[in-house]
């Protein structure tokens, strides 16, 4: 039986949820977010960095205030092999405009803030109870089961992550399987405020952002990440779970590995391990979106697999953010017009697709397949140090740069070079 | 370079609450080698263990609650997966 009714139920209190449920309350909405943790945030884990253009439209100065680690002033990316990496730097002052910046965050930190915020509007969040269940009649969605209550809503709103198993049940959601997700592992190692500005060159407040490609990943499709945080950095890799047939070593072994690479030990020399985390990452792009509204239904972040890696970017955190916000509006307008059903709810797709989430996902939408390939993380990395230790050795031996060049490239294969290039070109 | 993992020292590191008698993932009765070998690979915690006997192991204890296992096998090895209940389970200080 259930006591009273919800204008709206949101499930999973990360970032679309949470911002969902600030404009919700906001607009005087009457909004129950049911959080499986203890905290919001206590079950969330990024790498770490959010482009902040999207939440700078909804707080616009929100970093003044929110709990971000760093600006990210700093763009790495090493081609690696076993033991030698050959690394791009871009260094720039921070944007002047603040919705181009990015920060390293941590979730544990940055969630609680933001429910606190939709908090502050009314909006009533309840962490520590499991969602087990949807109520649905007649096709559609009224309400959840939590702890054996019902409680019932005009609309759920799915924001419970990228296993999403409410969608998965609904049928909304089935895209989630090892083609089109890869599982990030992450230390989080504290080091002093001073060491993280002298080893990689920045002042108080400002950090990088590092990508790893090759060896970390085994030489699949996946990689290593780095970013700096106010006291620690967050360090990491991603594996795309449908290789995991074809690799040398375990997860754990490659993490364990990738700290002690050459180029990364002296990184994080002396630091202390002060917590180990796991999570899936949605990295389908475009074709794993699923049906994201239905009768008393939407789907948003994560769960929607609103996730895009193009190999020099990943981003999820921005779009989560937009989802969440186009969530409330479409919500609020079905208020309004008094219709939850799935025609009611439809704005919320097309604000979408009008916007830079859908835009972005179906711009990229090869470069998962692009991407997907073991040339990308072994022989070009591989071509790549080989270039620059052959380059860089003197030994007594004449050879011209043609010749030191050359058998790099022959053994990548020149058709695979252009082949991958082509492909490359296409695809971004 | 290599140095053999540790995953358990890592978990110690973690905050858990352990939910005891109530496994949230359960493995089928003699699971098939090749799917247990995925798990063994992938489980980012190492919770699917083979031992020198070749015997196999598995507690959900130290799960950090990411999926893997279920997207791998979550048709063939594993019986039950749900996420702990609430309150229970991991809970990231730094995320």
């Amino acid at each position: 039986m259930s006591e009273d009714k919800f204008d709206v139920i949101i499930v999973g209190a990360g970032l679309a949820g949470c911002i969902s449920a600030y404009l919700l309350a906001k607009a005087g909405l009457e909004t129950l977010v049911i959080e499986r943790g203890n905290f919001p945030g206590s079950k969330n884990v990024t790498g770490g960095r959010l482009y902040a253009h999207s939440i700078e439209k909804i707080f616009p100065n929100f970093a003044e205030e929110a709990p971000v680690e760093r600006c990210i002033v700093h763009e790495k990316v090493s081609f690696m092999d076993g033991s030698s990496s050959v690394t791009l730097d871009y260094a720039s002052p921070e944007a002047a405009d603040l919705g181009s910046r990015s920060y390293a965050v941590l979730r544990s930190k940055f969630d609680q803030w933001l429910a606190e915020q939709a908090e502050s509007e009314g909006a009533s969040i309840v962490p520590g109870v499991h969602v087990d269940d949807l109520i649905v009649r007649d096709g559609k969605v009224c309400g959840v089961i939590a702890g054996g209550e019902e409680m019932e809503a005009d609309v759920v709103l799915l924001a419970d992550g990228v296993n999403s198993m409410l969608g998965q049940k609904l049928g909304m959601v089935t895209g989630v399987n090892a083609h089109n997700t890869g599982v990030g592992v992450k230390e989080v190692i504290e080091l002093s405020r001073q060491q993280i500005n002298d080893r990689f060159g920045c002042m108080d407040n400002e950090g990088a952002a590092w990508l790893f490609v090759g060896s970390p990943s085994d030489g699949q499709m996946g990689g290593g990440f780095l970013y700096t945080n106010e006291d620690s950095v967050s360090l990491g890799l991603v594996f795309g779970l449908h290789n995991i047939d074809k690799v040398s070593k375990s997860i754990p072994q490659m993490m364990e590995d990738f700290k002690n690479h050459p180029t990364v030990k002296p990184l994080i020399a002396g630091g202390k391990t002060v917590e180990y985390s796991a999570h899936v990452v949605p990295e389908g792009g475009y074709d794993m979106v699923p049906k994201m509204v239905g009768d008393g239904v939407l789907i948003a972040g994560d769960a929607a697999g609103l996730c895009l890696n193009i190999g020099f970017t990943i981003r999820g955190m921005d779009l989560a953010i937009a989802s969440g916000e186009a969530a409330a509006n479409a919500i609020i307008k079905a208020k309004e017009a008094g219709d939850f059903s799935e025609a009611g709810l439809a704005s919320y797709k097309t604000t979408l697709d009008n916007s830079f989430v859908m835009k972005d996902l179906q711009l990229y939408k090869k470069v998962p397949g692009f991407l997907d390939n073991p040339r990308m993380f072994n022989q070009y990395p591989t071509m790549m140090t080989g270039i620059m230790k052959d380059l860089y050795t003197m030994n007594g031996t004449s050879a011209p740069l043609r010749k030191i060049v050359m058998p790099h490239l022959k053994q990548a294969g020149f058709m695979n070079l252009i082949k991958d290039g082509f492909k490359g070109a296409t695809a971004l | 370079m290599s140095e053999k993992v540790n995953v358990d020292v890592k978990l110690g590191i973690n905050k858990f609450f352990v939910d005891e008698g109530n496994p949230h993932i359960e493995l089928v009765e003699n699971p098939d080698p090749a799917e247990f070998a995925k798990l063994e690979a992938a489980c980012p915690a190492g919770l699917y263990k083979r031992d020198e006997n070749g015997n196999i192991h598995f507690d959900s204890a130290g799960c950090l609650e990411c999926g893997t296992c279920r997207i791998l096998c979550g048709d063939t090895i594993i019986k039950k997966w749900h996420y702990p209940q609430g309150t229970f389970g991991i809970e990231f200080r730094y995320g």
